[in-house]
Parts: structure tokens; sequence; C-alpha cells
């Protein structure tokens, strides 16, 4: 039997990948004026935050109407609450996004201090993970949920790869570059945190899926 | 949205709550294992006339706590409860196989009283159906029957009974009056302090708010929380947040089977049967 | 005004006219009967024994013994009947035999009355050897009354919801417990309108008593159940067809007729009064 209700957890899905669309988006503009230490480009960044803050409150409140309202149950239950946490986690990356914006203006104006290799790297990454954590939550598939969580590792080994280059070769070496190092140190750490969102995105998909909790519990993950 | 729990061990998944290590009870539910059942149901099949309105039930509830049985119409919840009590007997025509253990012993066989099993096994209807008595005789009246207490030891087992259906108050000064002049939600509550006042061990709710109002409901289902401390009890409902709101287990029915059975976090929150999970969720029923 | 307004407009006059018949016939048969007999009503004529060839005195006697024939009839239909519809509608199972008893307890009610009196004569009056008496005239009466009264608390007890014997039943009471403690107390009173009903009915019944208990005169009052007695449907026949006095006789005859007329009206009216309370006090 086709409910009403059906077309309106429809309707969430596609207010979800909206969401997902306009973050993604920051996180390569954010990445962008990095490259290419441009103020404009990381300023329109940060202006469009405020789209996604609006967004974000928006499907917050559709998804307790949804409870107060229809009282779901089981699937419906824990597909809506998954809808709720992915929102909040979606909003933070697109804070983090902005955060790398703000890292980009910090670097303009200043010499480049050497050429982005890894720090694009971490980006696509991060974009990659949150772009298949939401394809698992479309889809519920739990099997795309794990590949996310256990892409993390990889993730954090190209973080701590940045640091070190940066802290041992540049400013350890230099104390004078630290005013071009700490900036991209930040961005890497900031993409870095990206990537642990969308670890917990997909944590979340696979208890939707699977009712099985795995956060704290890296033993279950199977 | 299909569920994929059927993957790597369910039985150690519902066991242990969804999925955790042994002794996570993240939703809270009630421990079981290694307690003896008050009442099981063994290979129960049950007839009317040649059709089979019962299939092969097996189940146990547990003391002291609530058991729910939810299920579309005409799925044979209620038929079940009354085997519980014996109230199937009322109605010619109906067979019965299998076993229903009350404290291990079945209450089917002939060598049971049914009279006597009913002492222990009380029953609350869907319409309340006090006797045209007055409230005090209504309460009383299973006491009567056993013919054992004087006047006065009576009448403080029934103001006790109407304390412990949290109807008292409200009746206090008219037990002398009619049963018949009180309200729906009332009446309902003064037929469970009469099922009381006969101290049964077990309480068989069948669909026991279907016709009251939302703040009777409310009240019926904060008494059976209260009683559930003392009495074991079995809800049939049609009315899925009460099993929700209410039970420690949950059993659910359809076309004379039951599907699923088990914690009632668990089968509103991840059932297992997908049957279950449309039926909860509305699709059918 | 349209044709179905005249259509319910001349179905309802027809309906009001019926009525009105019958208040008429009632009424022409009050007054009739009034209207001759009231004359003789004295106080005299309620309470004293006639006298010189029933044309003087009254006939209280005649009244005692419809009173205590009226009572015989319900102490042996009561019992028996009540009995009866308790087994019809709570014990026995459904099948041929209950249709069985059903029809025969119908066409019980359908055999004239004075088939029963020539069947009281037989048993009781003769093979009994009661003779002609008191013990007779409230046997026959009583299987007279039986049909009415089973047939009223049948009614009665069908009304209990079966929800109430449930409920008993569900509190550990066996179905004996269940009768005698719920559903007869619910039951009774449509039983005692049975009862009422079937002493109106028993009160006026000549025929039966014909052969088997009234005299036309007894000395004083009924001694034992064996002794005869006067009753006043009876002494209303035998004063018509058998008087020696029948100027002053008839009078007499519908003084009795009055008086009878009273007690079984007044009866009907007791018992619609209690049918009424009933169906109030139980829908409360």
């Amino acid at each position: 039997m086709q409910r009403h209700f059906d077309e309106e957890l429809q309707q969430l899905k596609s207010d979800i990948m909206k969401m997902a669309s306009l973050t993604r988006q920051a996180l390569m503009n954010s990445v962008e004026a990095l490259k290419s230490r441009d103020p404009a480009a990381a300023k329109r960044v940060i202006d469009g935050d405020t789209e996604l803050d609006a967004l974000e409150l928006e499907i917050d409140e559709k998804c307790i109407n949804l409870i107060a309202l229809h009282q779901p149950m089981a699937g419906d239950l824990r597909f809506i609450t998954t809808g709720m946490k992915l929102n909040t986690e979606l909003e933070r990356i697109g804070d983090l996004a902005v955060d790398v914006a703000q890292r980009a203006i910090d670097i303009s104006g200043k010499p480049l201090l050497k050429p982005l290799v890894d720090i694009p790297r971490l980006a696509i990454m991060a974009g990659r993970m949150t772009g298949e954590a939401i394809e698992a939550f479309i889809k519920s598939d739990a099997g795309l949920a794990r590949k996310v969580v256990l892409s993390d590792p990889e993730a954090d080994y190209i973080k701590r790869a940045v640091e070190k280059e940066l802290i041992y070769d540049y400013m350890m070496k230099d104390g004078s570059t630290s005013d071009r190092a700490v900036p991209l140190l930040l961005a890497a750490r900031h993409l870095e945190r990206i990537c642990d969102h969308a670890v917990s995105m997909a944590e979340d998909i696979i208890y939707m899926v699977e009712a099985r909790v795995v956060r704290h519990h890296p033993e279950a993950l199977g | 949205m299909h569920s994929a729990l059927h993957e790597r061990g369910t039985a150690n998944f519902l066991l242990n709550g969804g999925g955790l290590k042994p002794g996570h009870a993240l939703f809270g539910e009630a421990e079981t294992s290694g307690i003896e059942p008050k009442i099981s149901a063994r290979g129960v099949n049950f007839y009317y006339g040649s059709k089979r309105a019962l299939k092969d039930i097996n189940m146990d509830f547990s003391p002291r706590l609530v058991t729910a049985i939810i299920g579309p119409s005409g799925c044979g919840k209620s038929t079940f409860i009354r085997l519980l009590n014996r109230m199937n007997e009322l109605v010619p025509g109906t067979r019965l196989e299998g076993e229903i253990l009350l404290d291990g012993l079945d209450i089917v066989a002939p060598v049971c009283d049914a009279a006597e099993l009913r002492k222990r096994v009380g029953m609350v209807f869907q319409k309340p159906n006090p006797f045209p008595k007055s409230i005090l005789e209504n309460v009383a009246y299973g006491l009567e029957i056993n013919g054992s207490l004087d006047r006065r030891a009576i009448e403080e087992k029934v103001e006790d009974s109407l304390k412990k259906a949290a109807l008292w108050d409200e009746v206090k000064d008219r037990l002398r009056e009619s049963a018949l002049g009180l309200s729906g939600g009332q009446q309902q509550r003064l037929c469970i302090a009469r099922c009381l006042a006969v101290e049964p061990e077990v309480i068989l709710f069948d669909e026991p708010c279907a016709s009251l109002d939302p703040i009777s409901t409310a009240k019926i289902e904060e008494l059976i929380l209260k009683l559930k401390k003392t009495y074991t009890i079995v809800i049939v409902t049609h009315n899925m947040q009460q099993a929700a709101r209410v039970s420690d287990r949950t059993a659910f029915f359809l076309m004379g089977e039951l599907i699923e059975y088990g914690a009632t976090g668990m089968i509103f929150k991840a059932p297992r049967d997908r049957r279950t999970e449309d039926y909860i969720t509305g699709r059918f029923g | 005004m349209t044709k179905r307004d005249i259509i319910q407009k001349t179905g309802f006059t027809l309906l009001a006219m019926c009525m009105a018949a019958n208040i008429v016939f009632l009424g022409m048969i009050v007054f009739f009967i009034a209207s001759r007999g009231l004359p003789a009503i004295s106080w005299e004529f309620l309470t004293q024994a006639p006298r010189n060839a029933m044309t003087q005195g009254g006939v209280a006697p005649a009244i005692v013994g419809t009173l205590y024939l009226t009572l015989g009839a319900v102490l042996v239909a009561l019992p028996l009947g009540v009995a009866c519809a308790i087994y019809l509608t709570e014990y026995s199972p459904k099948g041929w035999i209950v249709n069985l008893i059903r029809i025969s307890v119908n066409n019980l009610a359908g055999v004239p009355s004075v088939v029963f009196g020539l069947f009281g004569l037989a048993i009781f009056v003769k093979k009994a050897g009661f003779g002609v008496s008191m013990l007779s005239g409230s046997l026959t009466l009583g299987i007279l009354a039986l049909p009415v009264i089973i047939s009223a608390s049948q009614e009665a007890l069908i009304a209990v919801p079966q929800s109430i014997r449930e409920a008993s039943l569900a509190l550990g009471a066996t179905r004996w417990e269940t009768i005698r403690r719920v559903v007869l107390p619910a039951a009774l009173p449509g039983i005692l309108t049975g009862v009422i009903l079937s002493v109106g009915r028993v009160a006026g019944e000549t025929a039966p008593i014909l052969f088997t208990a009234a005299a036309f005169y007894v000395k004083g009052y009924p001694k034992s159940v064996l002794s005869e007695v006067m009753a006043l449907p009876y002494h209303i026949y035998a004063l018509m067809t058998e008087g020696t006095h029948p100027e002053i006789q008839t009078q007499i005859a519908y003084g009795s007729s009055l008086i009878l007329l009273a007690l079984v009206l007044s009866v009907s009216m007791l018992a619609i009064y209690i049918r009424q309370r009933y169906r109030r006090g139980y829908n409360a």
C-alpha cells in the first residue's frame, strides 16, 4: 500500500541530497580558493554558508514534524533519525569548508610556499567519502557505507604526511615560513575533520540499514 | 527499504539486543533468559469447526512482564488470549490441540478445573461489563463466590482493590450506588478492581481501551505499568502505539500464525520479518 | 401538498383511527360493566359472604377463592416455568431437542382452556384423587400459566447480555453460580412481568376451574387445599345461567365482573409499570 507518508520520506531524501550537493560544492570551491589563493572566491564560499545553515534548519524542522505527526516506527523511524543526523553532519562539513576558505584568505597576498599536492588529494578524498556516504543513504547500501568507514585510516595518513612535511621540511628549518605554513597545516586538519564527519555519517547509515551499532564498536563492522 | 538483518548471526543479534556486546542493553529491554515462563503455549492449533484459526503457536510468557499481542483484525490474537483462561469453551464447535502450561501444568487437560483456573488467570474485556449491581457488590463478587471472608474483611479487600485500580478516590463515597452510573473509563477500572480482588497471578487484557477516550486510556495504561510489578500481564491491542508504550515484549500475529516475537524495543525499531515491518509501518492492516 | 404527503397523512390517520377504536372498545366495555355493576358495589359486597340464595350479602368468598387459586397457580407455574426457561437458555445444547421443547411450549399456549379443564378433571380430580378442590384447580391453572411464564422468563434471560455472563465466568464462577448470582437477578424484573401477566390471565379463566375447583356456593372460606372454592369468573357464569332471581343476581354478576375487571386491569397496569422501570433501570 503506497502511503502519503512515503512521499514525504522521498522529499526528505531529496532535501538531504540537495544539502549534500551544496556542501560538496562549498568544499570544492574552498580548496580551489586555497590553491589559487583567491580571496574573492573564498568570500563567496563563506557567504554561501548562510544558505546551508538555512537549509539545515528547514530539514531539521521537517524531520521533527514527521515524527510528531506520523509516529514512525521501525525502518521509517531509523530513516528519519538518520536523516536528522546526516543533516547536522553536513552542516558541520559546510562550516569546515568555510574554515578552509578562511585559510585561503590567510595566505592570500603572500607568495606561494609550495605547490599544493597532498592537500587537494585530501580534499578529493573528503569529497568522495561524503558523496559515497550520501549515496549509501539514498540507496540504503550498508556495503558502501562500510567502505567509507574503512577509508578513514587513509585520510589520517595523508593528513599526517602533510603535517610532517610542513613542520619538518618548512617550519623547523625556517621559522619565518610559519605564517604561510600554519594556515596550510590547519587546512589539512579541517579536511581530515571532514573525512571524520563522513565516517560518522556512514556509521549512522549502517545502523539505519542493519540496526547494528558500529560506532565505538569497530569489531561489529564484521 | 530492505533490511539486511539476516546476515551475520541474527540469533546473536536478538539475544544481545542488536549487535552489541552482551551486557550492552542500549535499549533497556528486560532480561528474560533463565527465568521459568509463567505461561507456555506448545504446538497450539485451534479450530472453529473445520477452519483452523490458530496454527502451531509456540510462545512463552515471562512472569511479571507485560506481553502485547498485535496484528490486523482476524489474525487470531483475541482467539489466542481466550485460550489462556479457557474462555474459548463458551463457544461450541471448537477444538484445541496442543498444550498450554501455567507454571508447568497443562490447563487444557480435563483434570484442570476451568473455574479454578480463572481465579488464577483473570480477564478484562474490550467493552466494560460491570454487573448491574452496586460498585461494592461488583468488586466483592469474586470474594463472595469463594465464600470465605466475613463482611468486614470483604469491605477491606474491596477498598484495597479499588485503590490498586486507581478508582477508590472517585467512588469511595458511593460504593452502594449502581456501577452502571459510572463513566466508561471508570467502569473499566471497576472491572479491573473486580478482577484484582480475586488475587489472580495473571491478568489478560483483551483490547481494554478500545471503547475508551484518550484520557481514560492513558489512566489504564498507567495502571498496567504499575500492575506489572505484581502480576503477569498479557494485552491484546490493535493500537500499536499502545503496545509500544506499555509492553516489554511484543508478539505479531498474522492469519493465525505467530510471525515474530521479541523485545518491544526491537520489534518497533528493527523488526526482523518483512511482514512485521510492513504492519508496523502501516503498509497494510 | 405532494402525493407523498397525502399518503403519509392518510396512513397516520388510519393508524390513529385504529388506536381510537381500541380505546373506544375498551372504554365501552368498562363503561358497560361499570354502569351496570357499580350500583352493586359496596363495602358489604366486598367483604360479606352471599346470603339468601345469592340475592344479598357479597361476593367475598369468591374474591378470596380467586386469589387463592391464582396464588396456587403461580406457586405451581413459577418454579417450574423459570427452571424450564433456565434450562432452555442456559444449559441446553443448541439442537433439535431445544426446538422440540420450544414448539411444545408454544403449542401448550394454544390449547383451549376448556381442554385444560377436562385434562385437570381427568388427571387431578379423578386419577390423582384430589377431587374438585383448590389443589386441582391450582394445578390446572398452573399448567395454563406455564407457557406464559416460560416465554417471559426466556425472553428476560436472553435479554441479559452475554458480556455479563462472561464477566462472571472469567472471575472463576461456575455456570450455576453465574445464573444464580448474576443472570437471574438481572432477569428478575422480566420474569416478574411474566408472572404478573400470567396472573392476569389465570384470574379470569372460567373453563379450567369449571370441573376442577369451583362450586357455586361454599359455606364459609376454604378450609384446606382439598376443599372446593368459589371463584369470581365461575360466580358470574353461574349467576347468569343458574340464578334463581335474575333481576338482582344480574346486577350482582355485573358487580363481580367489575371487580374481576378491576383486578385484571390493575394487574396489567402493574406489569407495565414494572417493565418500564426495568427498562430504565437496566440501561442507566
